[in-house]
């Protein structure tokens, strides 16, 4: 394979324990040229110390990973003329100005001044932020200090991009003006690695790693990990849950069932005929609900589905 | 408590910290037994109101009445009859699990009859029974939380603050979390919980939306996704997407476009009418439409399209 | 290393120090303030020492000895009191330093041709000016001693000067023997230790806790730029802070100025490259703020305030200590200072100072530099 086209990111059975624990275990992904990949996974599943080892500043236990080609192991301060990595506790400084940060990154990897010029605009606009150049970076929302770090992680056009954490916490809006910026970079080519314990999110990107406890559980496009679950979702819309709760406890084939919105929600072995025995059910114990229906399952059920699998498959 | 069944009432309650003003004009009322959500970004002022309403901050202006005690003039009393689970892990790392339990006992003044019955429901309740002699800190973060719950409610208060219980925590034990306080609210307890996470708000009963200091919007979950949502929700899927999104941005009745994975997530005045527009409108550009389909907002969706020209004012007065 | 990546950092961290109220603080501030406290507050100097006299014999002899003790500088006469009770009365609460009993039959005796002793009671809490002070008492004593000797022996037809060995003294680098001139000097090491190590290790630590130094060392900047991006700007700081702090004790305390102006810069440069590195090495090993300041205070301001010479003369301490001070580079500076202002002593002669401490900055600094890795563990 070709630098141009060999895969911008590799990770190739990556391996990093600290005393006591193993945080990543044989790692093995890839993330492509305009992708944005996601890496998905609660506290403590080794998203932030892949992110790490990806971008140079912690050297792997085991495997290899590269960066646009470049051995990031072997060979990390080469690799880091392409990457951009923002971490979870990104690096703005509080006393200097949104412009002042800007210059700071742009300047440390040697951007022209002309070229600073023109993409600083370019990103302030698609941030919403041309207005609030000469503010100090320490009185920014949180929203607009997260797009900042983004801009400064942007600014010297890098073919890869890191980013460790990026939205949690921040509002919905500034949220979007994010993924705007992050959708926009594609055209150019860029590959994005991003990591979030929200598996909400995980829905905006392309292809997804779901990680627990250091290994990879799955790694497919949303739409394709939805339509491999083998379990099925149903709501269930009542004006009293409780006693439909009651009511259902003791079905068959019911892995959760949980008060949800305005009704239930149950991850079913089989939808269909879930359905079909539920409404049975409900009518005949006299129970008030509106609506029973099986929905598309989110990438939290499936999540869910492929821990529990894995832990009884270790019982 | 009051008579008219309210644990919690909160009357244009402000909060200022020098200049900035962290909590402005909030009002509202929690029944009992309810699970009641704040639900907003960081910094919206979240964490700030739950502390007053547990009478660790003094509010600026205002007033809140927690389980029939001002907040203001008795916090002691408040205090004694709420549990709080701060942000920020409250239990002790470095000390066993058994130990912590007795510790907030103590704190709470826990009856000497009923301690040994309390202890072993907060054992039983985090799963850590026969776990009791493990150092907190060993524990892994879902566990931890449910064991801080379990000490926050010891003296069985009447009303419970979670702030941000579930930040971090993975999706499993967020599960089981809402389960336990589920099982609380069917036995009374009023809870009150924030968190900055969308898709967590529908497990309440009742949502407030809080950005900026100021309640945007208040409901359930149901109320909120028909009321305050203008407009309604489009999936539309089309090749380039690109040329799609900039297209269709400024096409008639669109009132947002945004990219979402492999899609598009449209904002328009009237969905059927769009949907029946959008092959042509494309078409026209040169742009493919593959599949076009209605679809339920989400609370993030009815946050954005509430706090989106809130947000632009503000900016700019400021 | 790329020229223009160390501009980079370095601006940025003279902007971020001219922004931060605090780190201005310790930069402009603090000198002047050292060197006005030290100045001003802490005086060795021993006059006027309050002694109450107890004179049993009042004769004119009697007196001719009082009158030696009150025309020196050294003491004051405050009291004549007529009891041993009041005397020790005196001692006991501090309105007299010492107390002198002349007993009743001396001029009795002195007219025989002695001996007479008379009794001298000294306040010893404070050791140092209880010595000093018998050491004054002897020499008076002594002189009228030799005095009474000579009218003795004349009376006798024996002609004899008062004392045949006399001592001319003359304080030499210090002729008025201020004790500020003595301190002065060393105030420079202390204010270089804040400076340097201090205030160094607060900022790359700060960096370390807010998140920016994990960004930076994802990027292509390299190790030495982030050192010495972060560090030349101190370095000019402390130099120009050593210069005022050195004007103020010219000119505004009269130290006198000696030596060479050159000696000097070169010394304190080479004084704060070691104190640089110990920072940075320190915010290395202790990536917080508050662990970070603990250490560069513990090993660098105070060894430089203890154990340097600055005010506590190192030959007066015990043997243990004064290998100790060995290794601690202050010692090597404060000597080289005291020696520029006071003695003026030319630069051939300092080798011995100057080398040891030129050994310690090629050390720390290569220590430093090499303790710093772009990496997370």
């Amino acid at each position: 394979m070709t630098e141009a086209t060999q895969p911008a990111i590799v990770a190739d059975g990556l391996r990093k324990t600290f005393p006591g624990v193993c945080a990543v275990d044989a790692l093995s992904f890839d993330v492509r040229a305009g992708e944005i990949f996601g890496l998905v996974g609660p506290d403590g599943a080794g998203k932030t110390t892949t992110l790490r080892m990806l971008a140079g500043i912690l050297p792997p236990d085991g495997g290899s990973a590269s960066i646009a080609g470049i051995d990031v192991v072997r060979d990390p301060e080469r690799a880091k003329h392409s990457l951009s990595y923002m971490p979870q506790r990104f690096g703005l400084y509080e006393e200097l100005s949104v412009d002042e940060n800007i210059r700071f990154y742009a300047d440390l990897f040697g951007v022209k001044r002309s070229d600073r010029e023109t993409r600083s605009a370019e990103l302030l606009r698609a941030a919403g932020m041309s207005e609030f150049r000469r503010r100090f970076a320490g009185k920014l929302s949180g929203g607009m200090k997260q797009k900042l770090g983004l801009i400064c992680a942007l600014i010297h056009r890098p073919k890869v991009v890191l980013l460790d954490e990026p939205t949690t916490g921040v509002d919905p809006v500034s949220r979007r003006d994010f993924w705007r910026i992050l959708y926009e970079l594609l055209a150019e080519g860029v590959a994005i690695l991003t990591s979030t314990a929200y598996l909400d999110e995980a829905e905006r990107c392309h292809r997804v790693a779901l990680l627990h406890q250091g290994r990879l559980l799955f790694c497919d496009t949303p739409d394709n990990l939805k339509s491999k679950m083998r379990k099925g979702v149903v709501t269930i819309v009542s004006s009293d849950p409780r006693n439909v709760r009651d009511e259902l406890r003791g079905e068959e084939g019911i892995s959760s069932l949980v008060l949800h919105g305005d009704g239930l929600r149950a991850v079913v072995d089989d939808g269909p005929r879930r359905v079909a025995a539920f409404e049975t059910r409900l009518r005949q114990a006299g129970a008030p609900f509106d609506a029973i229906q099986q929905v598309a399952p989110t990438i939290e059920d499936l999540f869910v589905d492929a821990v529990e699998a894995q832990g009884a498959a270790h019982e | 408590m009051n008579d008219n069944g309210s644990s919690v009432v909160v009357e244009e309650l402000v909060k200022r910290f020098g200049d900035f003003t962290a909590v402005d004009h909030i009002n509202l009322s929690v029944r009992k037994g309810e699970i009641f959500g704040f639900l907003g970004p960081n910094g919206a002022g979240k964490s700030t109101t739950i502390r007053m309403l547990c009478g660790l901050l003094r509010p600026t202006s205002g007033r809140a009445l927690v389980a029939g005690f001002d907040v203001a003039r008795e916090p002691e009393a408040v205090r004694q009859n709420i549990g709080y689970m701060s942000q920020k892990f409250s239990l002790y790392n470095d000390l066993k699990v058994i130990e912590n339990i007795r510790l907030f006992a103590g704190l709470y003044s826990v009856e000497r009859a009923e301690l040994a019955g309390r202890i072993d429901w907060a054992l039983e309740m985090s799963h850590l029974k026969g776990q009791e002699n493990l150092l907190t800190g060993t524990l892994p973060g879902g566990w931890k939380q449910r064991l801080a719950l379990g000490c926050a409610v010891l003296h069985r208060p009447p009303i419970v603050f979670l702030d941000e219980p579930t930040s971090g925590v993975d999706p499993i034990s967020r599960r089981q979390f809402w389960e336990l306080i589920h099982q609380m609210a069917e036995q009374g307890v009023t809870v009150f919980v924030t968190t900055h996470y969308m898709e967590e708000a529908e497990y309440c009963n009742r949502l407030a939306l809080i950005f900026r200091g100021r309640i945007v919007a208040l409901g359930t979950p149901t109320e909120l996704k028909q009321k305050s949502m203008k407009g309604e929700l489009l999936l539309v899927e089309c090749a380039p997407l690109g040329a799609a999104l900039e297209a269709l941005q400024s096409a008639p009745g669109v009132l947002d476009a945004a990219v979402f994975g492999n899609a598009l997530h449209l904002v328009v005045q009237n969905a059927d009418e769009t949907e029946r527009q959008l092959v042509g409108y494309l078409g026209q550009r040169g742009i493919t439409l593959n599949r076009a389909e209605r679809i339920r907002p989400s609370l993030e969706d009815v946050f954005v399209s509430l706090t989106t020209e809130r947000r632009v004012a503000q900016e700019n007065a400021a | 290393m790329s020229v223009r990546r160390l501009w980079v950092m370095a601006r940025k961290e003279v902007v971020q120090i001219l922004r931060d109220p605090r780190s201005l603080a310790i930069v402009i501030v603090m000198p002047a303030i050292l060197v006005i406290l030290f100045g001003y507050g802490v005086s060795l100097d021993l006059k006027g020492l309050p002694v109450y006299v107890y004179d049993q014999d009042g004769s004119q002899q009697s007196q001719d000895l009082l009158k030696r003790f009150q025309s020196s500088e050294y003491f004051h006469v405050a009291r004549v009191v007529n009891n041993y009770r009041e005397l020790t009365r005196a001692l006991d609460d501090g309105s007299a330093k010492m107390g002198i009993v002349i007993p009743w039959n001396f001029s009795e005796k002195l007219a025989e041709g002695g001996p007479i002793q008379i009794q001298a009671l000294v306040d010893a809490t404070d050791d140092n000016s209880a010595n000093v002070l018998m050491g004054y008492t002897q020499g008076v004593v002594q002189e009228y001693s030799a005095e009474v000797q000579a009218e003795f022996l004349r009376q006798r037809g024996i002609a004899m000067q008062t004392a045949p060995i006399g001592v001319e003294t003359r304080t030499w680098y210090n002729e008025d023997l201020e004790s500020s001139a003595f301190i002065i000097p060393g105030v420079l090491a202390l204010v270089m230790s804040v400076i340097g190590a201090f205030l160094t290790s607060l900022t790359i630590a700060r960096e370390w806790e807010r998140g920016t130094m994990e960004q930076l060392i994802s990027t292509p900047v390299s190790a030495s730029e982030i050192m010495f991006g972060k560090l030349v700007p101190y370095f000019v700081l402390g130099m120009g802070d050593t210069i005022v702090s050195a004007l103020i004790a010219i000119y505004w305390f009269k130290v006198p100025f000696r030596g060479s102006f050159l000696t000097l810069l070169a010394s304190s440069a080479m004084f704060l490259v070691v104190v640089l590195a110990m920072g940075f090495f320190i915010s290395v090993l202790a990536k917080g703020q508050f662990a970070a300041s603990q250490i560069a205070l513990l090993t660098t301001f105070l060894p430089a305030f203890l154990l340097s010479g600055f005010l506590f003369s190192i030959d007066q301490m015990p043997t243990v200590l004064q290998w100790i001070t060995h290794i601690v580079p202050a010692r090597y500076y404060v000597s080289v200072l005291k020696r520029i202002f006071l003695k003026g002593t030319p630069t051939a002669v300092l080798y011995g100072d100057l080398v040891p401490l030129a050994i310690f900055a090629v050390l720390l600094a290569v220590l430093a530099t090499r303790s710093f890795h772009k990496r997370l563990a």
